[in-house]
């Protein structure tokens, strides 16, 4: 007896032979690869682009080698500590103030940038014309962010008021060094040359100031090696510092967040097709017993069996993760379009070889591994199948090395999942969610699937009882198709239902009575006269809050040095670098709620610590606990506190909320300023209201929620564009594996529908049968993925949003529709072969 | 005497769950090589079971079953398919021809796989031999049933086997067909000096052999040459 060699060659032509008939639907099978593949290396590509982009751009974010930044003016010490740095330097003083244009009285807070000196030193402030960027700084002159110009009609030449001092518009803002679409929109920025800024009269006492130092060093200098050595002096000042280096580490980290995020979402959706791919070659591979008996009589070996068909598995996906790879870098040409409002710099992509052979090679792999479990069980095809029909049953299940591929698979996401996340536990809660996610799904259709059988409507026709009893066919795959379809429909779901939950809660806040206008920096002296304008204005105050700020020195009578030096404390200096913005009270507003302690509202008993109320988050993440000594120091007067209560706050009210809460009888008297709210009925009184306000107080700032609901509008319409882009790639795979699951299923409906019609089955019957069929399918698997993203989207929005969950009925019946005709259409085309031939011939192609 | 096939006490039974079904017991015989047999018997009586013993398709519960010298037994499953490959030829009911290739590759396929070279002409003579020259490269759903085993016909001597085993070969064919499918196939055994073995109801068919063997109820009733009573 000759053993034969493995004779590659002929299993490859084998491959090709027996491909033939069936390529197309192959390519359809890996067309969902092909999708995936495409928004994988589409993602891969951008994270490539991002990192070249960051690395050759850095300098231009921070616009000078080194930063430094502060709350408070420097001291003398500082000072002198600053004008040592560099070769040049340059200071910016931000803050937030009212800016008038003159021509039409509009008025808006902006953020107001005084800058002295010529910074920056790399990039530039972009600007029409051109020169205004250089020219502004030595007259009173201003550069206005475009969006500002743009909604109050400014033209170059206007002029804009700020505090006391007007401006002429020297050039229209278009870009300045780390600014990004976004945050021109939520904060457009002014700049004024810093020699005019004590005439605007905002610099007051308890102003809140960002200052900012901008140094330039000789080129070639090691600017991180001199960093690290003034690190402790920085950081004894409380300056913080930037350098190019650490700008490149944030913006990268920050966006290689955004591409993993992205990055898994495809990977979702490549599982998702994957799933299609492994029930397509299953049932691929059903249709084939007969010629792999045929094949194992003529003998093949068990190996070659399932090499013709790994061949073809391989060929397949390897052409679709191709195609995937070539769609995903043209897709990547458009990316930039998508986000570049979220870029602060600009985006140029090239192809990134690296991404595509990573996707090609993802793509190729994950077809080969979740179609392993199918193709494995060639190997068991007995050649008797060729002399009996009834041997043509496959026991895949009881193969050890089937659970051993589940187990690569799971590897395998997990591996895919760890690469991205760079860390283990967040890999492991990806796989163990995707798992759970599939097992929940699968019982809950198991559950639909069961209920429906076992309440079976007996009394109904013919017809109905027939397309919903072929559910339950023999070898049916109406639980992985309810799985597939019913996950496709989840994803969207949650999609929409996440959407209305943001918009309700952002609406709420807007809604009724709720205060839409709030006016802070109001000096103790100008309060009675604010109360008299919004009195004329018909307007209601309901809430005027006095803010006192102070820094913290002491917890538990130990400075943040005392902290530093001491490594086994875990307590974090940051707490001891802010200012806290401070009010008193003698009761609760109704968004808090006491957690521990008690709460005290006046405080009588002088020379003992002052019981204040700590914000239970605050507290925790800052490790303060009931009882803990506080030491304050209020602009000069140091003031010793007891932590006297936690509460816990709603951070959702449109109020002001406090992280520190002192009792009336001990602030009274400190410098302080009063923020109010209220609420204006309609735009025009509130632009009367606004004028009269900033014409009367100019360095009272004005925040109006509508504008902020217009600005997040804005907002919500950029990220809904990313968002909608993914949901489109997931809707577009979801259909796929839905045409590719409808089709997988043919081979045994055309039996049946065949044995129907030699029965005398008209056409029409056998297409209300399976047009029932497929709505029954369709139904369960939609029911299966509303009930799922309910459930996701109720635990989303009372734990992540904490906001209420109201289902919003309309959406969740058109889905429901949507997918349950969608399936019947689908199914529907892809019978129609089946229902206009004749039997006889159907058999024929079939044998 | 040069016997081919060899059987011995062989049986098989099938177990399901704690029960048993004896489909065939104590069967003994030998085929002397080149000889023509047929194996006849109602249906369920075990036949085709048989059949897949003898062809190394299926293994036997006790007993042996002896090819060509080789105790099939023995054998795992890959090498049982080389001696497939080598030895035998099959003919079946259903044509089995797989529907992805053309007639021409599907004879080809026996000879591709020992791995020979320049074997085109062969399959075009053999399906030259079946009348089928100019179909060669039509699929399997292009031809007529009888075109269909023509093909298995070509197929099943391509590889020049020792034995030939056919299944019901005019089962689900005409009797025009069947009558020129059965002449074809014994002219063609007689051309290459093949041992061949027949599973039939037909009892016009089984009389075309030198012997045959009935089954009943997975015994061999009656083991005598053509012509005899086997009523």
């Amino acid at each position: 007896m000759k053993q034969y060699d493995l004779n590659f060659p002929w299993l490859l032509k084998m491959a090709w032979r027996d491909s033939r008939k069936n390529r197309s639907r192959l390519l359809l099978f890996i067309s969902s690869i092909i999708l995936g593949i495409a928004a994988l290396v589409a993602i891969y590509s951008l994270g490539e682009n991002l990192r070249d982009n960051i690395d050759s751009q850095a300098a231009t974010l921070i616009g000078a080698d080194l930063a430094l930044y502060s709350g408070k003016p420097l001291d003398d010490k500082t000072a002198k500590l600053v004008n040592q740095l560099g070769t040049e330097r340059s200071e910016e003083r931000s803050f937030a103030s009212m800016v008038v244009f003159a021509k039409n009285g509009g008025n808006r807070l902006a953020q107001v940038k005084a800058l002295k000196g010529n910074y920056p030193y790399y990039g530039e402030l972009e600007t029409t014309p051109g020169e205004a960027g250089k020219t502004f700084r030595n007259k009173r002159e201003a550069l206005v962010d475009q969006t500002l110009m743009l909604q109050y009609g400014a033209q170059v030449g206007d002029s804009i008021r700020i505090g006391e001092v007007s401006f002429a518009i020297a050039g229209i803002l278009q870009k300045a060094p780390g600014q990004t679409g976004i945050t021109s929109t939520v904060a457009p920025s002014v700049y004024i040359p810093m020699d005019y800024l004590d005439q605007t009269g905002l610099m007051q006492k308890g102003s809140r100031v960002a200052y900012r130092y901008y140094i330039k060093y000789a080129p070639g200098t090691d600017v991180e090696a001199l960093v690290e050595k003034r690190k402790d002096d920085f950081e004894k000042a409380d300056l913080d510092y930037r350098t190019v280096e650490s700008q490149k580490e944030d913006t990268g980290r920050s966006f290689r967040d955004l591409t993993r995020f992205l990055t898994l979402v495809g990977f979702v959706a490549l599982l998702l097709g994957c799933i299609g791919v492994a029930s397509a070659v299953y049932i691929y591979i059903r249709e084939k017993l007969k010629s792999i008996a045929v094949l194992r009589c003529l003998g093949v070996k068990a190996y070659q069996a399932v090499l013709i068909f790994m061949i073809q598995i391989v060929g397949i996906g390897f052409l679709g993760s191709v195609i995937g790879a070539v769609l995903g870098a043209v897709i990547q040409q458009f990316l930039p379009i998508v986000i570049k409002d979220f870029l602060p710099f600009e985006l140029t992509t090239d192809i990134s070889w690296l991404s595509i052979g990573q996707g090609v090679v993802i793509g190729t792999l994950i077809s080969i591994l979740f179609s392993l479990p199918p193709l494995l069980s060639i190997r068991k095809v007995s050649p008797l199948n060729v002399l009996r029909s009834n041997a043509d049953e496959v026991k895949s299940e009881k193969d050890p090395i089937t659970w051993l591929l589940y187990g690569l698979i799971v590897l395998f996401v997990f591996g895919f999942a760890w690469l991205q996340m760079q860390s283990w536990m967040q890999a492991l809660i990806f796989t163990g969610s995707i798992l759970a996610a599939f097992a929940v799904l699968y019982l809950t259709a198991l559950l639909l699937i069961n209920l429906t059988r076992r309440f079976f409507p007996t009394s109904w026709s013919y017809l109905w009882r027939q397309g919903l009893a072929n559910l339950f066919r023999p070898n049916n795959q109406t639980a992985i198709l309810i799985v597939s379809i019913g996950l496709g429909t989840s994803l969207i779901c949650t999609l929409l239902f996440t959407q209305d939950i943001l918009l309700t809660r952002v609406n709420l806040s807007t809604s009724g009575n709720q205060p839409n206008i709030v006016l802070f920096d109001i000096q103790p002296g100008q309060k009675e006269q604010v109360l008299k304008i919004a009195q004329s204005h018909k307007i209601p105050v309901n809430q005027s809050v006095p803010i006192v700020n102070m820094r913290l020195e002491e917890v538990n009578g130990k400075t943040a040095a005392d902290f530093q030096k001491d490594t086994t404390d875990k307590q974090s200096a940051r707490i001891f670098g802010r200012e806290y913005r401070v009010t008193f009270r003698d009761s609760l507003t109704k968004a808090e709620k006491i957690t521990e302690g008690k709460w005290q509202g006046i405080y009588t008993e002088n020379g003992t610590p002052v019981p204040i109320s700590v914000e239970q988050g605050f507290a925790t993440r800052s490790r303060i606990k009931l009882g803990d000594t506080l030491t304050f120091n209020v602009q000069g007067t140091i003031m010793q506190t007891i932590v006297g209560s936690l509460r816990d706050v709603n951070w959702g009210e449109v109020q002001t909320n406090f992280l520190v809460v002192f009792p009336n009888g001990v602030l009274e008297e400190a410098p302080q300023f009063h923020v109010m709210l209220t609420h204006v009925p309609d735009a025009a009184s509130s632009a009367r209201f606004q004028q009269a306000i900033v014409q009367a107080f100019p360095n009272i700032s004005i925040i109006d929620l509508a504008l902020v609901l217009r600005v997040l509008d804005e907002i919500f319409g950029k990220i809904g564009f990313v968002i909608r882009f993914m949901a489109g790639f997931s809707i577009l795979t979801g259909i796929i594996v839905l045409i590719a699951s409808v089709l997988i299923s043919k081979y045994q409906r055309l039996q049946e529908s065949v044995l129907l019609r030699t029965l005398g089955a008209s056409r029409k019957q056998i297409f209300a049968i399976t047009a029932l069929e497929y709505f029954f399918l369709g139904a369960l698997a939609a029911l299966t993925g509303i009930l799922l993203s309910l459930g996701g989207s109720w635990a989303l929005a009372t734990y992540s949003f904490e906001a209420e969950f109201s289902l919003a009925l309309l959406p969740v019946v058109g889905l429901f529709l949507a997918v349950s005709l969608l399936t019947v259409l689908i199914g529907l085309l892809n019978s129609r072969g089946i229902l206009s031939q004749p039997p006889l011939e159907v058999l024929r192609q079939e044998s | 005497m040069n016997n081919i096939l060899r059987l011995q006490n062989v049986g098989k039974i099938y177990q399901s769950g704690s029960n048993s079904l004896t489909v065939l017991q104590d069967v003994n015989f030998s085929i002397e090589a080149g000889s023509t047999v047929s194996i006849v018997g109602p249906s369920g009586s075990g036949k085709t079971t048989l059949l897949g013993l003898c062809a190394g398709l299926d293994r036997a519960s006790n007993g042996i079953v002896e090819l060509h010298g080789t105790e099939l037994n023995q054998l795992s499953e890959d090498q049982l398919a080389a001696v497939r490959n080598e030895h035998i030829g099959f003919i079946f009911q259903n044509f089995q021809l797989m529907p992805t290739l053309t007639a021409l590759e599907n004879v080809m396929v026996p000879l591709e796989l020992r791995g020979e070279k320049n074997i085109k002409p062969r399959a075009l003579d053999l399906l030259d031999k079946v009348g089928l020259a100019a179909r060669s490269h039509h699929y399997p759903t292009q031809l007529s049933g009888g075109e269909q085993q023509r093909v298995s016909l070509a197929r099943a001597f391509s590889n020049r086997p020792k034995i030939l085993f056919a299944d019901e070969p005019t089962g689900n064919l005409d009797a025009e067909t069947s009558e020129k499918v059965v002449k074809l196939l014994f002219d063609l055994n007689r051309e290459a000096g093949t041992t061949l073995v027949v599973v039939t109801h037909d009892l016009d068919l089984a009389a075309k052999t030198q012997r045959v063997i009935r089954v009943k109820g997975g015994r061999i009733i009656q083991d005598a040459p053509a012509g005899a009573d086997i009523n």
